[in-house]
């Protein structure tokens, strides 16, 4: 079948991608002018204790030999010790990654959620109020700061109003008094799991804000795009044809002209979920969410370049991963989207 | 019985250079189970008919008429409510009026559920013997399809089947065969012309090919300029024109021209549709206009059978 040759495919050039970031990664940190087994030893190293750390980072070994036992590693999921904390890293990972994802995926299904039905209604009502308001709010989302922005909304929803938490994952009391069992990381998974409503509202509403946040930006831009490929298509002439044949409006709307607006959004949602994904710093450290972007980016403060290592090559599985679906969804909307 | 009556149609559209004059005055009388062919250039409003009709006009299009009526319906006012439910439109390219990105039997699904109360697995079962009615075998299976998979041919018929899915019982074919092949084009007219004899269906056949009008029509109406200049049977209007605008139309196809000679072009321009017109509208390039034919419109001539307007009594040369 098309479908699954075409997946196999892409699977395949995918593996090509991550080999090659896991090279470059390595390349990076050679050239990178620190001396690892200095700061494997700790602070202040004797020159002894220097010399130590290099032979058990097995630092003289010849490149070629290195880079081939780093990328077994890499590959095995085996991701070393962070040299700052000592700590596994496939454990940190395991920890913050779900977190992040979750935050990631919640968030590019808000941009979708708002950006593309108000592009649909801005293109329906082109040029009315609402299509106004709606372009004023695309540019807002787009142009604000993300702190801004994030503090905003703490400052209505959580100071204002006080309906909604104003940082972390989950409640003090939830966490400590009754944690919950780690199975995926992903909260609103594990609370499904545990059968504990209590705790997945509370998730819920602590997901709300920061999601928010990272979603202005990818929904203000599929605002723009689904309106831009709707009115187009709004003008051709099966809608007409679907008018002429009695179809209600907003069948014609959703049902015939959304499918074939969606494509452009779609692009810029996989590439916003990338972006999430790491580049989130701001949005983490505000919100006090314990993910992936806080991680690397005190891990790059540190020179703990294990954990950059790891980071990067799990954020490109996580970005090659996303690209597949997105180019699967695509041909799902879009059956003249060739599978070649 | 007449089914359509429309009487001094005309749709006007405002434009940054003046209102445009798309149909300046229309007489259209359509009797019910009749092919009824709607011959003219481009550019002459044929298209802007059968919008109208539908009430499909373009935004802030005026269109006015002493009388416009379908069934008894006034069509001034419930043009809206009757689309799509006793008046459909097939439409001219049936590669641009399908959706591109949805199955064929989601199309005439959608067009089901929205005339009638059926559940899903009576809509599908429909909408096979449609497909079916339309010459489109193995329904089951091109239902699964969409349209770029499709044969211009098959969706033409799918179109087909989608406008008798509304359950209407007067169709717009606006120029059907134009995007198809010669001989598909046959199978398709044969197709109408067989629908209309077993389900008692009225045709208002927009077309510039002679061919068809030979082909399929009852009768025939001949617009020039936004103004219907002939009307009578189809074989009258073929063989006998009256209008000498519909005897330079059949002189102007290429099978009337002798073999190696020029063909026979009418020279000139339609007036513009921005501007008024005072005399005949056909004067300019009229092969024997006088002098009685500027200044004052033309009176209508002939019976009700075929009727046409022109200042000569003697007609067409």
């Amino acid at each position: 079948m098309d479908l699954v040759r075409y997946t196999l495919r892409r699977v395949f050039l995918s593996v090509f991608v991550v080999v090659g970031v896991t090279f470059l990664v390595f390349v990076v940190a050679q050239v990178v002018p620190s001396d690892p087994a200095a700061l494997y030893a700790g602070p202040r190293p004797t020159a002894e204790q220097i010399a130590k750390a290099r032979v058990t980072l097995d630092l003289d070994a010849p490149l070629p030999q290195r880079f081939v036992r780093f990328a077994t590693a890499m590959g095995t999921g085996d991701f070393g010790v962070s040299y700052k904390s000592r700590r596994l890293i496939s454990q940190d990972l395991r920890v913050y990654l779900p977190a992040t994802l979750e935050l990631a995926s919640f968030s590019t299904f808000l941009a979708l959620l708002l950006g593309i039905p108000a592009g649909v209604i801005a293109a329906a009502r082109r040029g009315s109020w609402l299509d106004r308001l709606g372009s004023l709010g695309s540019i807002l989302s787009v142009a604000m700061p993300t702190f801004f922005f994030a503090m905003l909304l703490q400052l209505v929803f959580s100071q204002w109003l006080g309906i909604l938490p104003l940082a972390g994952r989950l409640s003090q009391q939830m966490s400590i008094s009754d944690p919950l069992p780690f199975l995926t990381g992903f909260n609103l998974i594990d609370a499904v799991t545990a059968g504990r409503p209590a705790v997945f509202l509370d998730a819920l509403a602590h997901l709300i804000l920061p999601a928010l946040t990272l979603a202005a930006y990818p929904a203000g831009i599929a605002m723009r795009l689904t309106r831009a490929a709707m009115i187009e298509i709004l003008a051709g002439r099966h809608i007409v044809a679907a008018r002429a044949l009695g179809l209600s409006a907003p069948r014609i709307l959703f049902g015939h002209a959304l499918p074939n607006a969606v494509g452009p959004a779609l692009t810029v949602i996989g590439l916003s979920f990338a972006y999430a994904l790491t580049g989130a710093v701001l949005v983490e450290i505000i919100f006090a969410w314990p993910g992936l972007g806080r991680y690397v980016s005190e891990a790059i403060l540190s020179k703990d370049f294990p954990v950059i290592a790891a980071a990067t090559l799990v954020v490109t599985l996580c970005y090659v991963m996303m690209n597949l679906v997105i180019d699967l969804t695509q041909t799902l909307v879009d059956p003249r989207v060739a599978l070649t | 019985m007449t089914h359509l009556d429309i009487q001094g149609l005309s749709v006007t559209i405002p434009s940054p250079a003046g209102p445009v004059q798309a149909v300046r005055s229309i007489d259209l009388c359509i009797a019910k189970g009749e092919i009824h062919g709607l011959i003219g250039e481009s550019g002459c409003g044929k298209t802007m008919i059968g919008m109208a009709l539908l009430g499909l006009t373009p935004a802030g299009a005026q269109v006015a008429a002493r009388v416009f009526k379908f069934d008894r319906i006034d069509l001034a006012t419930s043009a809206a409510a009757l689309r799509g439910k006793r008046i459909a439109l097939i439409s001219q390219d049936p590669a641009a009026a399908l959706n591109p990105v949805l199955t064929i039997g989601r199309q005439m699904d959608d067009v089901l559920l929205t005339h009638s109360q059926q559940r899903k697995k009576d809509r599908t079962a429909a909408a096979a013997a449609l497909l079916a009615a339309t010459g489109l075998p193995d329904a089951a299976k091109l239902m699964k399809r969409y349209p770029h998979q499709l044969s211009g041919g098959m969706q033409q018929r799918v179109v087909i089947a989608q406008a008798l899915a509304t359950g209407a019982d007067f169709l717009i074919a606006d120029e059907p065969t134009t995007a198809l092949d010669v001989t598909v084009g046959a199978q398709v007219l044969a197709l109408l012309r067989k629908l209309v004899a077993d389900r008692g269906l009225t045709v208002l056949m927009i077309t510039h090919d002679m061919d068809v009008v030979a082909a399929v029509c009852d009768r025939a109406t001949v617009l020039y300029a936004g103004l219907s200049v002939e009307t009578g049977p189809a074989s009258a209007i073929l063989t006998r024109p009256r209008h000498p605008y519909t005897s330079a139309l059949l002189a102007a196809l290429p099978d009337a021209a002798p073999h190696g000679q020029k063909l026979a072009a009418i020279e000139g321009q339609i007036p513009p549709s921005t501007e008024t017109i005072s005399g005949c509208a056909f004067e300019l390039r009229c092969p024997v206009a006088t002098a009685v034919c500027h200044g004052a419109p033309p009176p209508a001539r002939g019976s009700d059978d075929h009727h046409w307007l022109c200042h000569l009594a003697e007609g067409a040369p």
